[in-house]
């Protein structure tokens, strides 16, 4: 498998003149634009990981005249703090990523779903996006940019509950299919993408997709931002093309004592020592939506996993059987074992039951629980138990 | 149409359809609970998970849709297990004191329990870790959150059928639950008591209040005069919570299994519904007249029914601006128990301190409004208990009467004789009909022009119904009504009333007379009636009510021989000012949340 050594890269926060960009674009037109981003490979940066060009061309086919652009800035995932460096810096871009998308499947509307704890972002983010609609008026664009407050739910990240949230209900996942790019904000084809996700369309529209596909890997073209934190010297964000291993990244960021990174925080994987150096830090191996974990031989992997499941049964929506309960019962299990209440054995009955949720629930988040708490239960048994 | 296999056995659907929907045309049963056939789809429980060829992950059949060339399997070990394991996750929440619980036996968890998850508990149970108090504080109905699978259900009908919204679900994690305002008990915020919730929980969480012990108390004191009434819906009911298929009437055998119980007075609501289109009817027709004639501007039209309890609060609390248009008459539970403890006690001699008057509906509404303090006319509690369909076949079930060798037999008298028009009230469209086989006939004196009385077009399952009737060849009094168009809608369902009462609200509406029953297909479907239901189930008992109605020998109010002795002996005319302290009431405007 093809793999990268460490590369940093500056694309996302380097300062360009996005009308430059935009020109381009509208010349470009809907066809133009889906194609250099299929061209590109890029993938959403927000997790999930689906094609962005194939997301656009879907939703460009939708017949419906009203549609909508939704930058996902909720950025609930522990361990990630990327959006909001991307959206204090350079928020013109991210701006500029919707209008391109807007452009490509024809909406004239667009929302930035910010996390509430950003609402300190709102006054300059307001003063930029006014420069912004002037600039692009000027062009010949004919879209509008409206900001939305998150109130605190990590569940409204996810993109069908962020539409709930938008229109003013209980942030709830929604039943899929029908996907957003058919029936997404207001019953409305709908793009949703990350911040990142569109700062990237900005950069491929400017240096076109065969720059683009030079870096990364056949699977994981590109570069992306890392939020690195935990056990390392150097924590912070750092934009890397993607493919390295895992061993490569914790010989640039660790403390020398890493004995496991989680790669893609709480919904993500835990990555033991043992299996750094076959671990591809991408899409052919572990996606992430940006967070880097890494844990020394002092932590205790127990209140690791703990932490996280904590995490879960207090952010589960709380609508799907699977989630709700097993989030319970992973949290209240593991805790049973560490206090000898229930054998060892049991741990098994609860890699079962995290297994359900994984296929089961309604939504990506109790989906994905079953990650970090099988990834972790298999790779560090005797912490749990002991 | 859309082609794909389940099992292995390939089924053709039309777009749109759901996996679920597409097994149920093979005849493959995919266990559900979350889904109802009255509501929109969830997709929240998922037992219903199935497999599909190549998918990452399994899929909910109710709310998947069919597509093409689909391969679907429902009875893998993966789906098997997968629903174990859900099974066992709902049942680790659940308070599961079954032998104790009112739904023990008809209770949707149970019997998942006894296809899945049998033998020992595979999760810790975490029913300790919430801290659940029973919420008991209405009249009418009970909410136990530890009982509660958050399916979602009573969310659902109480936002979609009934836009009452008294329910919604709070909180997240572990601490998502099917909640109020702020919390506040029941009592406490805009639910109507209509039980709609009740009939689509699953489980006992939601459950009307019983007052079962309170009868049996009543019936063996030797100091009490027990007398009971039995509303329309209930005879084209009870049937199916003792083993009879929905539609069976059981009318004589109802009478005979009340007297088995130790009832004292077997007697009718009919009566009294009959009493009801008497009063309804002429207060309508002195309105038409102080409004067309007089040029009264007091007057409000269109007048509205006020029969059915949850119907009044939902309009007390949402449209109170609208309540001057609400007719004054009792509905007939209450004007029945103003009559059983004066005319009644007086006909049959007995102090009415010792009457002990109870009923028996379709509703659990009708609890809430007994309890009412405008509910003493009498001088004392005009109607003491409510009991449901429900509670009766659970009575019948106690004192080990064998309801299919029961014989048939007759109400007492006074008070216990019947109408073809009184029967229909079960129905939704059941009250305008009524009143108007006998409004049309007290101004023309003749009968509607309608093949056997049968006046279609207020009839059927539509959520709004509009008719309009053509008055022609008026007796000389009622001659301002010579060519007179009387329009009329009724509403069944509160969404459906809602969406009526908004129009008249705005101006829109140009009709005169309103019939609304806040439960969906009128009283048939009512809070207090057998579990399950759905609108096959509400069609059969519709259907029953028709057929009573063709059954009985006289189908107007006006000819029953009872209501004309009433008005003779005690009550004068109607709307007279006994009439007015007896059967009629006022009511009061609440708050909106
Ligand atoms: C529980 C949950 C939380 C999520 N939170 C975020 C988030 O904070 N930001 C984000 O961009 N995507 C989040 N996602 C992913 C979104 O649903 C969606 O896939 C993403 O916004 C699509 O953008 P992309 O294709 O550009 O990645 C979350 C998904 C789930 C299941
Ligand atoms: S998986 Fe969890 S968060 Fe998603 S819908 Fe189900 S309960 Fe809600």
């Amino acid at each position: 498998m093809e793999t990268r050594k460490i590369t940093k890269v500056d694309l996302i926060f380097e300062h360009i003149d996005p009308r430059e960009v935009l020109v381009k674009a509208y010349k470009l037109g809907s066809e133009g634009i889906i194609q250099e981003m299929l061209d590109s490979g890029v993938k959403g940066r927000g997790g999930a990981g689906f094609p962005t060009g194939m997301k656009w061309k879907f939703c460009a086919a939708e017949p419906e005249p009203e549609k909508y652009i939704v930058c996902n800035a909720d950025e609930g995932e522990p361990g990630t703090f990327k959006d909001r460096e991307i959206l204090d810096r350079v928020s013109y871009k991210v701006f500029g990523g919707m209008a391109i998308a807007a452009r490509a499947v024809g909406a004239r509307r667009g929302y930035v779903y910010l996390r509430g704890e950003y609402k300190f972002l709102m006054p300059q983010l307001l003063m930029e996006l006014d420069g912004f609609h002037k600039m692009i008026d000027e062009i010949g664009y004919d879209f509008r940019i409206e900001f939305k407050l998150g109130s605190g739910a990590y569940i409204c990240g996810e993109e069908s509950a962020l539409f709930e949230s938008i229109e003013g209900k209980r942030g709830e996942p929604r039943n899929k299919p029908p996907y957003p790019t058919k029936c997404g904000l207001f019953g409305k084809p709908t793009v949703v993408n990350n911040v990142e996700t569109l700062v990237n369309a900005v950069i491929i529209i400017k240096y076109g997709s065969e720059k683009y596909r030079s870096m990364g890997t056949q699977f994981s073209t590109g570069a992306k931002v890392f939020s690195v934190s935990g056990d390392t010297p150097t924590p912070g964000i750092y934009e890397l093309e993607l493919g390295m291993t895992c061993l490569e990244f914790v010989k640039e960021f660790g403390d020398g004592d890493a004995k496991a990174v989680q790669v893609g925080g709480a919904a993500g994987f835990c990555v033991p020592r043992k299996a750094f150096a076959k671990t591809i830090i991408g899409f052919e191996g572990v996606p992430t939506g940006g967070s880097m974990k890494l844990f020394n031989s002092s932590r205790s992997m127990y209140n690791v996993l703990h932490n996280y499941l904590d995490f879960f049964a207090e952010e589960s929506c709380g609508q799907c059987t699977p989630c709700r309960i097993g989030t319970q019962q992973l949290l209240r299990g593991v805790e049973a074992v560490k206090r000898g209440e229930m054998k060892s054995a049991y741990l098994n009955e609860l890699v079962k039951l995290a297994e359900t949720m994984k296929i089961s629930s309604k939504c990506g988040l109790g989906q994905s629980v079953g990650n970090a708490f099988n990834s972790i239960v298999e790779n560090f048994r005797e912490e749990i138990i002991y | 149409m859309i082609n794909l296999t389940i099992n292995s056995n390939p089924v053709a659907v039309p777009e749109g359809w759901t996996v679920l929907q597409a097994a149920e045309k093979l005849n493959v049963r995919i266990p559900t609970l979350c889904n109802h056939p009255d509501l929109c789809v969830a997709g929240n429980c998922r037992v219903c998970v199935v497999e599909q060829k190549d998918a990452r992950t399994l899929i909910a059949s109710c709310s998947q849709p069919a597509t093409e060339g689909m391969e679907i399997m429902t009875n893998t070990l993966k789906v098997r297990n997968a629903r174990k394991h859900i099974v066992e996750l709902l049942l680790s929440e659940h308070r599961a004191d079954c032998t104790k619980c009112y739904r023990n036996q008809n209770c949707e968890l149970q019997a998942l329990a006894n296809e899945f998850a049998f033998g020992d508990h595979l999760f810790l149970d975490l029913v300790g870790e919430h801290e659940h108090l029973i919420d008991r504080t209405s009249a009418s109905i009970i909410k136990d959150d530890s009982k509660c699978i958050r399916c979602q259900r009573c969310v659902r009908t109480c936002t979609e059928l009934q836009k009452v919204s008294a329910i919604a679900v709070s909180g997240k994690g572990h601490e998502q639950k099917i909640s109020t305002f702020h919390d506040r008990p029941i009592s406490h915020v805009v639910c109507t008591n209509c039980g709609q919730c009740v009939n689509r929980c699953p489980t006992g969480a939601l459950t009307e209040k019983t007052y079962i012990d309170h009868v049996w108390d009543a019936i063996y004191d030797p100091s009490k005069k027990v007398i009971v009434q039995t509303a329309p819906a209930v005879r084209v009911a009870l049937g199916e919570d003792l083993g009879y298929d929905p539609g069976e009437r059981v009318t004589g055998k109802l009478v005979s299994a009340l007297r088995q119980l130790g009832f004292d007075y077997v007697l009718d609501t009919d009566f009294s519904a009959d009493l009801t289109i008497m009063e309804e009817g002429t207060e309508l027709l002195t309105r038409l007249k102080k409004a067309l004639v007089d040029g009264d501007k007091e007057t409000s039209l269109p007048m509205f029914t006020s029969c059915s309890p949850g119907w009044i609060k939902f309009i007390e609390h949402k449209y109170p601006e609208l309540l001057p248009n609400l007719s004054t008459c009792k509905s007939p539970q209450q004007m029945f128990g103003a009559l059983a403890k004066t005319y009644f006690a007086d006909n049959v001699k007995v102090d009415p301190e010792n009457i002990v008057s109870v009923s028996i509906m379709p509703c659990t509404a009708k609890k809430f409004e007994a309890n009412r303090p405008e509910m003493r006319d009498s001088g004392y509690k005009d109607v003491d208990f409510v009991l449901t369909t429900r509670e009766l076949a659970i009575m019948i079930k106690q004192a080990g009467i064998d309801f299919r060798r029961l014989d048939t037999s007759n109400y007492d008298s006074v008070m216990g004789e019947s109408t073809g028009a009184a029967v229909i009230f079960g129905a939704t469209g059941g009250v305008m009909e009524a009143a108007l086989r006998t409004a049309y006939e007290i101004v023309t004196g003749k009968e509607v022009p309608f093949e056997n009385i049968n006046i279609m077009p207020v009839r059927g399952m539509e959520g709004v119904k509009e008719a309009t009737i053509k008055i022609e060849g008026c007796l000389k009094e009622w001659s301002f009504l010579e060519g007179a168009e009387l329009n009329v809608a009724i509403a069944h369902g509160l969404t459906n009333a809602d969406k009526v009462m908004s129009a008249v609200a705005r101006g829109e509406a140009n009709y005169h007379f309103i019939e609304i029953m806040a439960c969906p297909g009128g009283c048939i479907g009512g809070g207090g009636q057998p579990i399950p239901t759905s609108t096959a189930i509400r069609q059969n008992r519709i259907d029953a009510i028709y057929a009573e109605d063709m059954s009985m020998a006289i189908r107007k109010s006006h000819e029953n021989p009872e209501v004309v002795a009433v008005y003779k002996n005690f009550l004068g005319e109607p709307n007279s000012h006994k009439a007015h302290e007896l059967l009629h009431t006022h009511y009061v405007e609440r708050m909106r949340y």
